[in-house]
């Protein structure tokens, strides 16, 4: 190809390229590590004051010291307990109810101005009010996270089942299936991409009100343990408490993440 | 099966899109219904086969389904309609699933389907690793799996290339030589029509009527044959006319926003 001068010969610049980017495993590890030597070398030269941020080191042998006695596994196990029947009885009922306001009319008319008015609530305003009703125990926590996850799950179940392609609806009518056949066969897995994408959030806002509620009133939880640890300013401990939680929600999403690889695998 | 249509109108709201069809589909026979976008053809096949209820006139069926008929009318979709989850046999079988069968009858009835279709060696891919072609193969391995008394296609080699299409309408006249299934074959295309139907029902615009109905007196697997080429061209032609300046119309009219 030529331009301007005839009969002199330049190459086609390449303008392509770019806006592509794709992971590299290990510049993620080495800004990790960065950022972790970078802290500990403050923190040991005196620039960070070890009474508000301690070290990186110090709050690894707190959680090692907490492991060690036996008041993680105390800690834990509440808060495990508490978020896996709170997430699974809310997801259970929203996605019973949610699904039903896909499919039925007159629970769409019934569902939808109720679940308009009482999703904005943040629910850990009703945990007073949960407390009145089922003591300070745990059904009151439980009740909130439940209340939590309950409401995103019908949102997110009801508008997959919305998504779920017409056509395919229309499809099993055309071969006679039998209702419960279509709804089981053609709508359910339909609507399994939204649903699975509705888990992620109920999980991240279940993992919130599970803090929440254990700050306001438990014994034991990470949100007890973190804040006993901030009023005892063992700022160590309470840091410990945040690498905790950060795990948790990271081994949340990698199980999610499986379950999707899992049911998804068709996409 | 013979299937009859009676003074069939419908409306949606509004807009006419069908007025008084009678139309009678022989018994082995494939009628072909074309006409310009909008003309109701759509409509009028999804009445045929009992999904849209017609807001006059009825449609009855006359004469026995044939042996071990499960779906008396089944459709073939322009987009196929495959549920992307599920394998090619997975797809096949799906309009088996409610209903019994003795010993290993609904794994036969698939592997046939598959076989005549030319998709043995797909059976285990999902529809997602597939051709357009190869996803209108299992479409049509779906629809003969339960051996209707009815075909219904709406279009169903628009969403492919050029090339694609001749294969495929190769292979859907070789499986109704074998199968003569009483078909009703919604296209736009001359060219389909003319090779694949015995008899092409002609749509005015909308309201749809029928504005003719014109015969092609050449067996199906004459119709590539040079001795009729003058035959088939005069009778296409004789087709364009007839849509040449409805089409025109149509494609002029502006839709009325609702
Ligand atoms: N569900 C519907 N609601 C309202 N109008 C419709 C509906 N389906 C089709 N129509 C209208 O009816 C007319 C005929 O539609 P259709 O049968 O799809 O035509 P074709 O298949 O010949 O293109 C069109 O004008 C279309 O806009
Ligand atoms: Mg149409």
């Amino acid at each position: 190809m030529s331009i301007g001068d005839s009969g002199k010969e330049t190459s086609v610049r390449f303008r392509g390229g770019g806006f592509a980017p794709r992971p590299k495993r290990w510049a993620s590890w080495l800004a990790f590590a960065v950022i972790i030597s970078a802290w500990q070398i403050a923190s040991m030269s005196g620039a960070l004051p070890a009474l508000f941020l301690p070290s990186p080191y110090e709050i690894a042998l707190a959680l090692q010291a907490i492991a060690a006695d036996g008041t993680l596994a105390r800690h834990l196990g509440a808060s495990l307990g508490r978020i896996a029947w709170g997430w699974s009885l809310g997801t259970l009922a929203g996605l019973a109810v949610g699904i039903s306001m896909g499919i039925w009319s007159l629970a769409r008319s019934v569902g939808i101005p109720i679940v308009s008015a009482l999703f904005p609530i943040p629910k850990i305003a009703l945990l007073p009010l949960l407390i009145l009703w089922f003591g300070i125990g745990e059904p009151s926590k439980v009740a909130t996270i439940l209340l939590g996850v309950f409401f995103p799950t019908v949102i997110s179940a009801y508008s997959a089942v919305d998504n779920v392609p017409r056509n395919l609806i229309r499809m099993g009518q055309s071969f006679d299936m039998p209702y419960a056949q279509i709804v089981r066969k053609i709508v359910l897995p339909g609507a399994m991409p939204g649903i699975l994408a509705g888990f992620r959030i109920s999980s991240s806002i279940a993992l919130i009100l599970l803090v929440a509620a254990e700050m306001i009133g438990a014994e034991f939880g990470i949100g007890a343990f973190i804040l006993s640890a901030g009023n005892l300013m063992q700022t160590d401990q309470l840091l410990a408490g945040v690498v905790l939680l950060s795990m948790l929600g990271l081994l949340i999403s990698a199980l999610l993440a499986r379950l999707e690889r899992r049911v998804l695998k068709w996409r | 099966m013979d299937l009859i249509v009676e003074g069939v109108s419908h409306r949606y709201g509004e807009v006419q899109a069908l007025d008084d069809i009678n139309l009678r589909v022989a018994d082995g026979e494939t009628l072909a219904l074309i006409g310009p976008s909008g003309c109701g053809k759509s409509t009028l096949l999804s009445i045929m086969g009992g999904i849209l209820a017609p807001s006059e006139g009825r449609v009855a069926a006359e004469g026995a389904a044939p042996d071990g008929c499960l779906n008396p009318f089944t459709y073939i979709f322009q987009d196929f309609a495959l549920l992307p989850w599920r394998t090619v046999a997975g797809n096949v079988g799906l309009p088996l699933e409610h209903h019994r069968f003795d010993g290993d009858g609904r794994a036969r009835r698939i592997a046939e389907a598959l076989s005549l279709t030319g998709l043995g060696e797909f059976a285990d891919a999902y529809p997602k690793q597939l051709s357009g072609g190869m996803r209108q193969r299992v479409g049509i391995a779906r629809a003969i799996a339960v051996r209707p008394a009815l075909l219904l296609l709406d279009e169903p080699l628009s969403a492919l290339d050029a090339q694609t299409r001749e294969l495929l309408m190769e292979d859907l006249i070789r499986i109704w030589a074998r199968e003569r299934t009483t078909s009703v074959y919604v296209t736009h295309n001359l060219n389909e029509a003319v090779r694949l139907a015995d008899r092409v029902a002609v749509l005015s615009r909308r309201p749809g009527r029928i504005k003719e109905i014109v015969s092609v007196p050449v067996p199906l697997d004459e119709r590539t044959e040079r001795r009729h080429a003058d035959l088939i061209e005069t009778i296409r032609e004789q087709l364009w006319r007839l849509i040449v300046d409805e089409a025109k119309d149509a494609d002029r009219e502006l839709e009325s926003v609702a």
